[in-house]
């Protein structure tokens, strides 16, 4: 069952579970935050460890490396990173608009506050 | 006209496809630097309609002489990223670029109240980069390409909807993020296992692998995924929690925007990874996606529908009432023939307009009266007459009565369920109808039959510049309720393209 190779998928695994329950499971924006971002880190090992060949180098040519890694997932990784990078930047961004409106980052007080100012 | 000139012509409309990503995404940066807000919105208009224009070209060349393909700087596919332009996209684009550019037309007078004008700029910035991943996701013919257009568009969506004027608009904002990364993520997670599969990120090219190595774990586990990311963003019920929110604190003109393109866009992705990526024969055959789709579409056309009727805020219960018509367009491609299918594209096509005349109307009556709220529709229809005649017509076709687009999808939806056999969902869709009927009819009886109160302050109709695409809207959607060789032609001729039957 636990085959040395797929081990990486395990641990993807793992972290992608992880993240979806702290963003499921936190009322803290910022832990909500968090666990976005660990569910999209385990997508970018998930790339890495695919693109990996055992034994393989960087795909650079050179005498005597006749096995290489395959790049191309690894380079797509570098968009999703930065797609992760902005989307962290533009959350937090709002986190901090959302204490400015409601001098909190607590989803269950806001909640409370939205149901007042509904009532 | 010298040699020269012609020449330069031919180059420039070859390469049409790439411009109708790569301008929209570098007059987002002029729009920044103008910093004024008419002159802004100036820019942004030229880029709109000159988009609208160029996907109208791009249209008449895909039905003259079939797909085009476009090998983005001259790296041919399957290994360079292809812009790929047949009659599904080319339909989606014309859709896109058109909402788009009427909705921003109507834009100035309702952002003058909503946005503060030293941010009109940088709104309008924003709202032509999600014109940008938009219509990149729509053309392109890469895999991994789409993601990346689907977090452009989603990253300034959210932006644009934290504009709305109340502290909602924040998180109903983050609301959508956290969802909208959360299906984001999972449509990566789906390319990367087709990519695990076949090796290649083309999608044409990722088709041939695909139906080389036959259907296994990997390729189930990819289709869940890749239908999970895109029906977060396509808000197929249960993973419709954002939506409300976000369309309701939005300001109105962003809410009339995304209501007609980001989820019609999601809707096309599913579609092209369901017939043109997986194909029907392993997507129906043997994934059994039908199974799983209808069902929810049928709960989302009744759930969607029943919870708008009890809403007090117009603006949330046409935002409920997508949800319901998301479900039409879902059910359209559970049926899993030519005709579903076409019921479901036509859907797309006259639900992006109706719905974007709704919400435009909504930004009227926001513009007039500062509210949504049912109350605020009190003797609505005399006082704002032609605002509110817009909003009956466009309503009308929500329901689906004939004369109107609303009557022209839901027929072909109807006829397919009975092709498939399936009398109970055709029975379904009328009884749906119905609640449409409801929901609208609560309207129109506040604003024609009922006074507004003694006290209330003096209301004109609305300015020419939002009433002018209100009717262009309204009226498209009686115009192709009864001409509807240019909707219905395309959506059944991509259906049959998509199940390769001969046209």
């Amino acid at each position: 069952m636990f085959e040395g190779g797929l081990y990486p998928y395990w641990i993807v695994i793992f972290l992608m579970m992880t993240g979806l329950y702290v963003v499921i499971s936190r009322d803290n924006l910022v832990k909500k935050v968090i666990g976005l971002n660990i569910f999209q880190v385990s997508v970018i090992m998930f790339y890495v460890a695919m693109g990996k060949v055992r034994g393989g180098t960087a795909p650079i040519e050179a005498e005597g490396f006749t096995i290489y890694s395959n790049p191309l997932p690894h380079v797509l990784m570098l968009t999703a990173i930065v797609v992760g990078v902005a989307t962290t930047a533009l959350a937090l961004s709002l986190v901090v608009r959302i204490n400015e409106a409601y001098a909190t980052i607590e989803e269950d007080e806001i909640r409370e506050l939205e149901r007042e100012e509904e009532a | 006209m010298t040699g020269g000139e012609a020449d330069l012509i031919t180059r420039v409309s070859d390469d049409l496809p790439a411009l109708q990503i790569a301008v929209p995404l570098l007059s987002a940066a002029i729009c920044l630097l103008v910093r004024r807000a008419r002159a802004a919105w100036a820019v942004a208009m030229v880029v709109a309609w000159g988009s609208f224009a160029s996907a109208c070209v791009l249209l008449s060349r895909v039905l003259q002489s079939g797909t085009i393909s476009y090998a983005e700087g001259g790296w041919r596919p399957p290994w360079g990223i292809e812009l790929r332009i047949d009659l599904l996209n080319a339909l989606v684009l014309l859709v896109v670029t058109g909402i788009c550019a009427i909705v921003l037309t109507a834009s100035p007078r309702s952002l003058d109240q909503e946005v503060w004008r030293e941010h009109h700029h940088k709104f309008y910035a924003l709202y032509l980069l999600c014109m940008t991943g938009l219509a990149g996701m729509t053309i392109t013919g890469d895999a991994f390409n789409i993601f990346v257009f689907l977090e452009i568009s989603s990253l300034s969506s959210y932006a644009l909807i934290a504009q709305g004027t109340t502290r909602r608009a924040l998180t109903s904002s983050l609301q959508y993020l956290v969802m909208g990364t959360i299906g984001g993520t999972f449509l990566l997670l789906g390319i990367g296992m087709i990519y695990m599969v076949t090796g290649t990120l083309n999608i044409a090219d990722m088709a041939v692998q695909l139906a080389a190595v036959g259907p296994n774990r990997t390729v189930l586990v990819a289709l869940a995924c890749i239908g999970i990311g895109t029906g977060i963003k396509l808000a197929v019920f249960p993973l419709h929690i954002w939506l409300p929110n976000a369309y309701t604190y939005a300001p109105a003109i962003v809410t009339a925007f995304l209501a007609a393109t980001a989820t019609k866009v999601a809707y096309y992705v599913l579609v092209r990874f369901v017939f043109s990526v997986f194909g029907a024969p392993l997507a129906f055959g043997e994934l059994r996606l039908d199974a799983v789709l209808m069902p929810l579409a049928i709960a989302a056309m009744f759930a969607g529908s029943f919870v708008a009727i009890f809403q007090d805020d117009i603006k949330r219960m046409l935002a409920y009432s997508s949800v319901a018509q998301i479900g039409y367009m879902v059910l359209g491609l559970s049926l899993a023939s030519v005709s579903g299918l076409t019921g479901g594209l036509v859907h797309l096509f006259n639900h992006a307009i109706m719905k974007s005349g709704l919400f435009l109307v909504m930004a009227a009556v926001v513009l007039r009266m500062g509210s949504t709220r049912l109350d605020a529709f009190a003797g609505l229809g005399r006082r704002m007459p032609f605002t509110m005649a817009a909003f009956v017509v466009a309503g009308l076709s929500l329901i689906g009565v004939p004369l109107t687009v609303g009557f022209v999808s839901k027929w072909y939806l109807v006829v397919g369920a009975i092709e498939g056999g399936l009398w109970p969902v055709a029975v379904l869709i009328l009884l749906s109808s119905l609640l449409a009927l409801i929901y609208i009819w609560r309207v129109v009886e506040v604003a024609y039959f009922r006074q507004p109160p003694e006290d209330a302050p003096e209301v004109s109709e609305a300015p020419a510049s939002l009433l002018v695409p209100i009717w262009v809207l309204a009226g498209a959607t009686v115009f192709f309720g009864v001409f509807t060789s240019l909707s219905v032609g395309l959506a059944s001729a991509a259906a049959r393209m998509l199940f390769g039957v001969e046209l």
